[in-house]
């Protein structure tokens, strides 16, 4: 079968950093694959880079078998490639029903209509007050989306990546900044999306990681050290070595340069 | 709104278009050109380097190069001495572009560049009137020193003003300066520190306002200067500054914001090109065109060239010639 | 307090009813030079409003939006100089080729961000100036005089009356209003904010934003050339000076004055702007002395101007 999404051989690097070296790794249809590393291992340049958002000094990014690496970002989503952000990336000054009906509008095809007010649009409002029930942001569609509570800016930044039906999710720390008991209710939320979507899941929470996952990807300063089943994950040497034993792991907060 | 002679309007050939392909004018008007890159270059300066540590849009430098003028001017004609004007000037701006910067610019750092732009615009129009009040609406004229006053000869039969070899000297000696002290002193390194990663150089240790101030007060002086030397060519009016400054944005667009090598290359080709387009685009234009329109669209195309240097080389580079590092 | 209440609604009306009302109050008052001061208002008004539309819902702060002022404009007075003056052709004209500008403009300055976009806007704009002010033909640094009002070829509509000239000019004021309040709400519109607060965002759910800033750009460049057009036949007379970089500035300060985005802020700002301007001109030659400080205290400490101000007036009540 082909893979949902295959990286062959990414390489990127700013000025003489180099955040992505020779990186492959290959998602297959339905599963959550989760890349982990400690700071500055080139996780947020990968997502970069199959997102769109950066261009690959070299290598090549298949989508469905399909090669997407010269693509640009809003082509990628409308082929059902979507991703969240790190760093909460949603429409502040939107409330939260605007926000997805944006999301909603770019799935629809071109934004070049000029006149009718969207608040009285019902072919977007109607999809993405569903979709925000489906996400649990039902009751607080008409707020501000900057003045909802950090999770559930979290859970909106993911509600709009998916309003976009895509088939793929490119997640990157969903759980960043939260608490424990939020990010349970994050880790079941993406439970629940399991099987209908194929996920790439960037994460630091290495208890997220090891209930999610059904294959984990190892980076180190932007190189695979080890890929495979969460069982042998946690028992590769080598990556306890450069990963797991190290106690620095609990950060929360961004990166390196590798990041920006 | 006063308008003055443009900076090099003055030496454009009687007869353009029977002597044009001489030599001798063209190497004239290549000279001059020279010399209004060199003036650009003494506000791109400025410019660049505020932008590039401060992160300032500041409109204001404009009225640094007629503050320069009117000050240098009066102390010249007071003392009666040009290169006293000169030399005092030099204080005299940093003085006020540092208090400039205490007063007002320092409370604009942490703002966007929307607030920059709007304030140092009330800024402009205020110093704009200020100078007005006080040296009255025809400006000033400061006449040369006769030693300074004269026409050498370079060789080949091309002559040349003495005035204007000096200006090209002291804005070479002025850039060599600069690369001296950005390059190999201690503010230098901090002003490079400041202009690459502005937290890091606060990280170090630096005191960031007073530098910020003193870079500031430099910005003047180069500006200053630039408005100073200029006037014995033009004279000093109210609001000299302001097209000297657009093309100095053009020039900082073109040479890469930041960057003090950019910005003397692209003064450099921003002059030349520009007082060679006045000088000869008619006669280009003649090859293609009917000898009225040539010489109705000459002036035209020619006002416009740099500006369309300037689209042409953001097209193919948004970021300039020379792009900040890390910028990438 | 009711939406209508607010202090910055009650404003708004009453500089619209100032604007509506001048001509049948300002005569009577023997005060007829109030009819043309205003009309000069609300076309800075139209320009203002559309310039909002790209840097308060867009936000790209164009330092150059005076230009389409003077394309609008010198269409208008260079048809009326070789003959054509019918509005048929002039107004449609005009608009067009502002969009045109607009459109060559944008694509060159919409490729560059920040500052940079700053300082390009400018740049071009500045490139029209000096290439009006090279013109000799059409009158370089002294202008041009229109001798006859663009003609609509109809009885009962004609521009020499200085009423219908007025409430020409008030009814495009209320329609550039009208016309920015359905784009920014609409689908387009949305994109549009969204690609101000969060760029990298929009494009990261499919939207490819760079078109819909030209877009925008262009319809800015075709509405503030429309306000140029109905300045021409306002002054009968167009200048390099309608688009110095001067004006650019001062609509930029128009519109945050009032209160970016806005929907009559731009209105507001430009009627307290030159407002003001006329008053302390009217006090002393060297007014710009107050001005300008002025101005740069409006910066400092009254960001979200007149809106902003009333608004917060009224939280605290």
């Amino acid at each position: 079968m082909t893979d949902a999404l295959e990286a062959q051989g990414l390489i990127k690097a700013f000025g003489g950093l180099t955040a992505t070296d020779n990186l492959s790794l290959s998602v297959a249809p339905g599963e959550i694959h989760a890349v982990i590393g400690p700071n500055g291992a080139g996780k947020t340049t990968l997502v970069n880079l199959l997102s769109g958002m950066m261009r690959p000094d070299a290598g090549r990014i298949l989508f469905n078998g399909g090669d997407i690496t010269r693509m640009a970002a809003p082509a990628r989503v409308k082929a059902g490639l979507a991703r969240s952000y790190q760093i909460t990336s949603i429409f502040r000054d939107f409330t939260v029903l605007e926000n997805v009906m944006l999301s909603v509008q770019a799935r629809q095809g071109h934004s070049f209509r000029f006149w009718k007010p969207v608040s009285r649009d019902t072919s977007l409002m109607d999809p993405a007050r569903e979709l925000l029930a489906q996400v649990g942001l039902g009751d607080r569609v008409d707020m501000r989306a900057g003045d909802l509570a950090y999770g559930e800016q979290r859970q909106l930044e993911i509600a709009i990546s998916l309003a976009t039906e895509p088939s793929f999710l490119l997640l990157d720390e969903p759980m960043a900044g939260m608490g424990p008991e939020e990010s349970q209710k994050m880790i079941a939320f993406l439970r629940a999306l399991k099987g209908d979507y194929t996920m790439l899941l960037i994460e630091h929470d290495m208890d997220a990681v090891f209930v999610l996952a059904d294959r984990i990807t190892v980076l180190v300063y932007g190189k695979v050290i080890a890929s495979g089943a969460p069982e042998e994950i946690r028992n590769d040497p080598a990556v306890r070595e450069a990963y797991l034993g190290d106690d620095d792991t609990e950060h929360e907060n961004g990166e390196g340069p590798a990041d920006a | 709104m006063p308008r003055h002679p443009r900076l090099h309007a003055d030496h454009r050939p009687p007869n353009g278009l029977r002597n044009a392909m001489d030599y001798v004018l063209l190497t004239e008007q290549f000279l001059n050109g020279f010399q209004l890159g060199i003036i650009l270059f003494l506000m791109a300066a400025g410019l660049t380097l505020v932008f590039g540590i401060m992160d300032l849009v500041n409109l204001a430098h404009g009225s640094m190069f007629m503050i320069g003028a009117f000050v240098g001017g009066t102390i010249a004609f007071v003392t009666g001495s040009f290169v006293l004007g000169v030399v005092l000037m030099v204080p005299a701006m940093l003085v006020i572009g540092m208090v400039v910067e205490v007063t007002t610019l320092r409370t604009l750092y942490p703002r966007d560049h929307l607030d920059q732009v709007l304030a140092t615009f009330g800024l402009i129009l205020f110093f704009n009137a200020a100078t007005r009040l006080i040296w009255g609406l025809e400006g000033l004229v400061v006449p040369l020193p006769d030693y300074l006053d004269g026409i050498v000869s370079l060789g080949f039969g091309i002559t040349y003003p003495v005035y204007r070899i000096v200006i090209i000297v002291i804005g070479l000696l002025v850039a060599f300066g600069l690369y001296l002290l950005v390059g190999k002193t201690k503010i230098g390194m901090l002003i490079r520190a400041g202009a690459s990663n502005r937290t890091m150089a606060g990280a170090l240790g630096v005191n960031i306002p007073k530098l910020f101030s003193i870079v500031f007060g430099i910005g003047a002086v180069l500006a200053g200067l630039a408005g100073l030397i200029i006037t014995p060519i033009t004279q000093a009016a109210i609001g000299m500054g302001e097209d000297v400054l657009i093309l100095a944005f053009v020039v900082i667009v073109i040479g890469g914001i930041g960057s003090i090598r950019g910005a003397f290359i692209a003064s450099i080709v921003t002059g030349v090109i520009d007082t060679l387009g006045r000088s000869f685009l008619d006669v280009v234009l003649l090859l293609f065109l009917p000898a009225n329109a040539a010489e109705s669209a000459g002036p035209a195309v020619s006002s416009m060239l740099i500006y369309i240097l300037m689209a042409a080389i953001l097209f193919f580079r948004p970021q300039g010639l020379f792009p900040p590092k890390g910028a990438g | 307090m009711g939406e209508l209440g607010k202090p910055a609604n009650i404003f708004t009306a009453l500089v619209l009813v100032i604007f509506a009302l001048t001509p049948i109050v300002a005569p009577a008052l023997d005060e007829s030079f109030y009819v043309i001061v205003f009309a000069r208002f609300m076309i800075w008004g139209i320009a203002a409003v559309s310039l909002n539309l790209i840097m308060g819902y867009g936000g790209l702060i164009s330092f150059g939006h005076a230009v389409y002022l003077g394309i609008g404009a010198y269409t208008v007075g260079i048809l009326a100089f070789h003959g054509v003056t019918s509005a048929w052709i002039q107004w449609p004209l005009a608009i067009g080729v502002s969009g045109l500008v607009a459109l060559v403009f944008g694509a060159i300055s919409l490729r560059t961000k920040g500052v940079y976009f700053i300082m390009i806007t400018l740049a071009l704009a500045q490139m029209i100036y000096f290439l009006s002010v090279s013109a000799e033909r059409y009158g370089s640094d002294d202008g041009l005089s229109i001798l006859a009002r663009s003609e609509f070829g109809v009885s009962f509509f004609s521009l020499n009356d200085k009423t219908t000239m007025y409430y020409t000019i008030f009814v495009f004021l209320l329609a550039s209003v009208f016309v920015s309040w359905r784009l920014v709400n609409s689908r387009f519109g949305t994109v549009m904010r969204a690609a101000k607060s969060n760029d990298t965002r929009v494009q990261s759910i499919g939207v490819g934003t760079y078109r819909y800033r030209l877009t925008a750009f262009v319809i800015a460049g075709m509405m503030c050339g429309i306000a140029g057009l109905l300045q021409a036949n306002l002054e009968s007379f167009v200048s390099p000076d309608m688009m110095s970089w001067h004006r650019s500035g001062e609509l930029i300060f128009m519109v945050v004055l009032g209160g970016m985005s806005t929907l009559f802020g731009p209105v507001t700002g430009a009627f307290v702007f030159l407002m003001l301007s006329e008053i302390l001109a009217g006090l002393t030659i060297h007014w710009h002395i107050i001005f300008g400080p002025f101005l740069v205290l409006v910066v400092i400490f009254a960001r979200g101007g007149i809106a902003g101000l009333l608004t917060r007036r009224a939280d605290r009540d």
